[in-house]
């Protein structure tokens, strides 16, 4: 399965909150590997449990109200087991992170400078001037004109695009091995998305660093991510490379999403397919495999789909499907029913 | 051509309490009133008539009223706002050395109120559970605290000789505490709210997700978000204390005679019915006073936060 030297290794890993409701299973044994240099695409539907992994993993979710188990190894090191104050040295030192929208995650009373001045010195025990010397040097590196005026604008005088450049700047201004992007181009406007990935890209490839970048968008993905993983209420359903999730997707909740994607290559006149129905509630998953209620192909199996849970297997070189299709199943209902229409 | 600027929050602020002449009235007053206190010896000086100077000879001692001799109270260019029965002290310098009573302690007060409600407040509201629990519950405590009976109570147990400190230092001090330390239960509930709704605000989870520490977040993120409510209800505080010390200076729990307090001196008033100028000043003192302090706070609440009108 998953190679022991990996930099980051997530084991199982469940994330739950118990509610007045019940207990809210938002990441329910969720197990990954990624390399330094590699970047992992996490895809899904609201309510997939993206973001609540991401912040598993930095140490983020709220306090003592969740139930976190499993392993996150960080280079070697458990954060789950680690504690608090161990896990804070590491945030900004050696894992970061970037937030979807840039306004509500820069403080409104505090110049853009003095935000990555004081992230600066959290972990490096330097005087402000050379603090700030290093945040104007950041500010240029992700492409800011100006960065020795603009470090001292506010977050509201940087547009949209500056703001998430910054962001970035701040989240890299203690060179972290590992950078958390979620859903980083939300809030953007498309022609600034290109540049934002292209800049993730290219401080990727210059500090080496491992990225997750999480999102609905499969266009994001699929320009940036080296591995993809689809999840479905908490779980992993599929995972494979780039094109393993493009060329050949296995499971019939990717295909969906697949073919609900607009694309500049389809005609215009065909319409998009919605998959139908809506995410389960995380409090009752659906028994058995929890795409069932809205999966076009749950009947084939004489109701194993609605009993039984599968397994998240390797079907060769690192492609994995939780699904109860057989792979001939799976290859013909490919090839007939979903190829020809996206 | 005008060069387009940057405003920052300050500056917008600032600008909205300008347009807003009413408010600026209060600060005005209120400036002077403060002015008028730190300046009282020499203002008395000039006027050439201590608080606490006996003027037997302005009194009727004939008639048996023990009233000021002229009309309207004594009022004359060298006595303006008249003289006090039976005694003859000079009306306009005991309402003068009144505010430095009432400032001092209404100020003092308030700020034990902001200082300890804040940390109460951002406390309870951050870290939430038991942490929370167990303040809120404090604060009830305190809120259903019979704080005029215990003040009352306190002022005739402590001796005029405790803490090291003595006479008006004393008293002052003890009005001090007593109003200071009973009502942080209100700002605690604001600051608290107000916490709570910033903390789950996502510049927190970025400051977190860059190592911040808890007191970083605390004092350095969560602050300076509730720099405005906390300096709105300080400058509606206030009043409420010098309405609070008046009435505790009524009832005698006080700075004791003869030191000038608004209080005391309508407390002396209510006695001489008859001489209605003798409440007037004082109670004028107090109205003037509360009133500047909150058209002032609600000025600055309505420049501080735009959607309030």
């Amino acid at each position: 399965m998953t190679e022991p030297n990996s930099f980051l290794e997530v084991r199982d890993l469940r994330t739950h909150f118990p509610t007045d409701d019940g207990l809210v299973k938002s990441v329910d044994g969720l197990s990954f590997s990624l390399d330094r240099g590699k970047t992992l695409g996490i895809v899904g539907e609201s309510g997939s449990g993206k973001s609540v992994t991401s912040l598993s993993i930095m140490g983020l979710h709220k306090g003592g109200s969740a139930r976190i188990s499993g392993e996150v190894l960080l280079d070697g090191q458990d954060l789950v087991s680690s504690s608090a104050e161990e896990v804070r040295l590491l945030r900004g030192k050696r894992m970061a992170m970037i937030f979807q929208d840039p306004l509500s995650a820069m403080h409104p009373y505090y110049t853009v400078g003095h935000q990555i001045i004081e992230a600066y010195r959290v972990h490096n025990k330097v005087t402000k001037a050379v603090a700030k010397k290093h945040a104007i040097e950041m500010l240029d590196r992700v492409g800011i004109p100006q960065p020795d005026k603009r470090v001292d604008a506010y977050p509201h005088q940087f547009s949209g695009g500056m703001r998430q450049r910054a962001m970035i700047a701040m989240a890299l201004s203690c060179d972290p091995d590992l950078l958390i992007a979620d859903e980083p181009t939300t809030a953007l406007d498309v022609t600034v998305q290109a540049q934002i990935l292209d800049l993730i890209r290219d401080l990727q490839r210059e500090f080496n660093s491992a990225v997750i970048i999480i999102t609905h968008d499969l266009g994001v993905v699929a320009e940036l991510a080296d591995d993809i993983q689809v999840m479905y209420a908490g779980r992993a359903i599929e995972y494979g490379t780039a094109e393993d999730i493009f060329d050949r997707p296995q499971h019939p909740y990717t295909w969906g999403l697949l073919g609900s994607m607009p694309r500049i290559d389809r005609e215009r006149t065909e319409r998009l397919i919605p998959i139908k129905g809506t995410p389960p509630s995380l409090i009752n998953v659906p028994s058995g495999c929890a795409f069932n209620p809205r999966c076009n192909y749950a009947s084939l199996n004489e109701g194993a789909s609605e009993t039984e849970r599968p397994e998240l297997l390797d079907i060769g070189a690192g492609h994995k499907v939780a699904c109860h299709l057989s792979p001939g199943q799976r290859q013909k209902i490919w090839e007939t029913d979903i190829k020809p229409k996206l | 051509m005008r060069k387009i600027e940057g405003r920052s929050l300050g500056q917008i602020a600032w600008m909205r309490l300008k347009r807003d002449k009413v408010a600026i009235v209060g600060f005005v007053v209120i400036v002077l009133l403060i002015l008028m206190a730190i300046l009282a010896p020499l203002i008395v000086k000039a006027i050439g008539h201590p608080p606490n100077e006996f003027n037997q000879d302005l009194i009727d001692t004939q008639g048996g009223t023990l009233a000021p001799l002229g009309r309207f109270g004594g009022m004359s260019w060298d006595h303006p706002f008249g003289v006090e029965p039976v005694n003859g002290r000079d009306l306009m310098s005991r309402v003068i050395y009144g505010s430095r009573i009432s400032l001092l302690i209404a100020f003092f007060a308030t700020l034990l109120s902001v200082t300890i409600g804040t940390v109460m407040g951002i406390v309870s509201g951050f870290f939430g559970g038991w942490v929370d629990a167990l303040i809120s519950r404090l604060m009830d405590v305190f809120l259903a605290f019979p704080l005029l009976v215990f003040a009352i109570a306190l002022a005739g147990v402590i001796p005029d000789d405790a803490f090291g400190l003595q006479g008006d230092s004393l008293r002052i001090v003890l009005l001090i505490f007593i109003i200071g330390f009973f009502n942080w239960p209100y700002i605690g509930r604001i600051v608290r709210g107000q916490t709570i709704s910033l903390r789950e605000r996502e510049f927190v989870d970025a400051a977190r997700s860059l190592g911040a520490r808890r007191p970083y977040i605390l004092f350095t993120e969560l602050l300076p978000n509730l720099v405005a409510p906390i300096l709105v209800y300080s400058t509606l505080l206030i009043p409420t204390n010098i309405l609070f010390e008046a009435a505790l200076s009524f009832l005698g729990v006080g700075v004791r005679a003869p030191t000038a307090t608004w209080g005391g001196m309508l407390s002396d008033a209510v006695t001489f019915y008859t001489m209605p100028h003798f409440m007037l000043w004082p109670g004028l003192a107090i109205f003037i006073t509360v009133l500047a302090f909150n058209l002032f706070g609600d000025g600055l609440r309505d420049a501080l936060d735009p959607r309030s009108r």
